[in-house]
């Protein structure tokens, strides 16, 4: 999934507990303060990566997360891919839906996660894992 | 290849009959790893001491540092490594001071006979194991310090200060994880009850990013705050922290919220009607 023209190659993080998830949202403000992000989307993608990072924890039951440079000819940008081997989604729509939680949050991770990027891809299945890749570009 | 009763007894007369020549050669050795951040008093007290050890466990017909025999040796190494790990020397200089001793023995040994090799070889694999323990005695030193350094920034990280009569603040900086947010809602509640103040600023200046985590946690706060009839606000709202907590689709419903600590100390003395004291 990462062949966004000019990936370079990035880092990974192996998420097994909440120390991981802090790593995790270093490294990509660390990344994000390299791609020249403004403020406000610096904080929008590490708010994002926590959110993404603590569900693969949570629901996924730990997983790895990549960080990594991305470029399209004219703007950078920054990608994060979360993998997991756990339980999967049943039902995404339901998932997506503000307000909706198994885990006992407040339900807007997932749902709010997807609009703090600009690009968000998931691929789940029950019984296999998910895995979701978002991408914040410089405007 | 474990060491015989025999082989450590004669060990053990080796360490005796030649103890000022093993002792010397085995301080210069340490000396020239730790260059100079001991003194030479220190050090040759340390080695002495150690040595002792080392004839005694043997003596005593140690045959593997995990044996009772050498019960007082073990809890030698683990002093030594723990004073080594907070004096700040790594696992590696604090390891030599153990396998130092080798070369040490090696010197005084007459290395013309083939049984004493043989001897050698046992005692080098005894003297491996107590530095392997040594290792790993460093290694939990270390890691307590670092629970302990942990358990103070816990402590050091969540102040409930008295800003004005009937207002408590609470600064929060860094990362607000579980185990914090628990401690900052016992502290603020505490505070309450202890001051008798009406209100209470969560301030988030400090906190880098707010996730639904940290807002279900300061949520819960207010709640508990509320419950106990204080009331909460919330300042420390930057641009970029609002911005995202309105993408994120947090709802912080009738708390009140200020962008500043000033702000929100502003809005609580409206309410309560004070007059600024002018000097």
């Amino acid at each position: 999934m990462i062949t966004g023209s000019g990936s370079a190659a990035g880092e990974q993080i192996t998420v097994a507990s909440d120390q991981d998830v802090v790593r995790v949202r270093q490294l990509v403000r660390t990344l994000a303060v390299a791609v020249k992000l403004s403020l406000v989307d610096q904080t929008k993608i590490v708010t994002a990566a926590s959110e993404l990072a603590r569900n693969t924890l949570v629901y996924g039951g730990g997983g790895t997360v990549a960080v990594s440079r991305v470029e399209n000819g004219r703007r950078a940008g920054i990608r994060i891919v979360f993998a997991d081997e756990g339980p999967g989604i049943p039902d995404l729509d339901l998932a997506l839906t503000d307000g909706y939680t198994t885990g006992g949050g407040l339900g807007l991770g997932l749902s709010g996660a997807r609009r703090l990027v600009d690009e968000f891809d998931i691929d789940t299945a029950v019984g296999r894992g998910t895995t979701i890749s978002v991408t914040k570009w410089c405007r | 290849m474990a060491l015989s009763s025999d082989e450590g007894s004669r060990f053990a007369d080796l360490l005796k009959g030649h103890e000022e020549a093993v002792g010397a050669a085995w301080t210069e050795q340490i000396a020239a790893t730790l260059r100079g951040r001991l003194s030479h008093a220190e050090l040759q007290r340390q080695t002495t001491e150690l040595q002792k050890g080392f004839q005694s466990a043997l003596a005593g017909g140690a045959q593997d540092i995990g044996d009772d025999a050498a019960a007082e040796l073990r809890a030698q190494l683990s002093d030594l490594s723990s004073a080594r790990a907070r004096q700040g020397f790594t696992a590696n200089e604090t390891a030599i001071s153990v396998f130092a001793l080798k070369d040490a023995v090696l010197k005084v040994l007459d290395n013309g006979d083939p049984n004493v090799l043989r001897d050698y070889v046992a005692f080098s694999a005894f003297i491996d194991r107590a530095g392997l323990f040594t290792f790993d005695s460093y290694v939990r030193a270390r890691e307590e310090l670092i629970a302990d350094q942990a358990e103070q920034l816990l402590e050091l990280s969540t102040p409930v200060v008295k800003l004005w009569d009937g207002v408590v603040a609470v600064p929060l900086v860094g990362t607000l994880d579980s185990a914090r947010a628990q401690v900052v809602m016992e502290r603020l509640l505490q505070t309450l009850v202890d001051t008798g103040s009406p209100y209470a600023i969560i301030d988030i200046t400090g906190v880098p990013a707010v996730d639904t985590q940290v807002a279900q946690h300061i949520l819960k706060t207010v709640v508990a705050a509320r419950l106990m009839g204080a009331d909460c606000i919330i300042s420390g709202i930057r641009p970029q922290i609002a911005q995202t907590i309105v993408a994120l689709g947090i709802e912080f419903g009738d708390i009140a919220t200020k962008s500043s600590l000033a702000d929100a100390l502003r809005h609580v003395i409206r309410l309560t009607g004070t007059k600024r004291q002018e000097r």
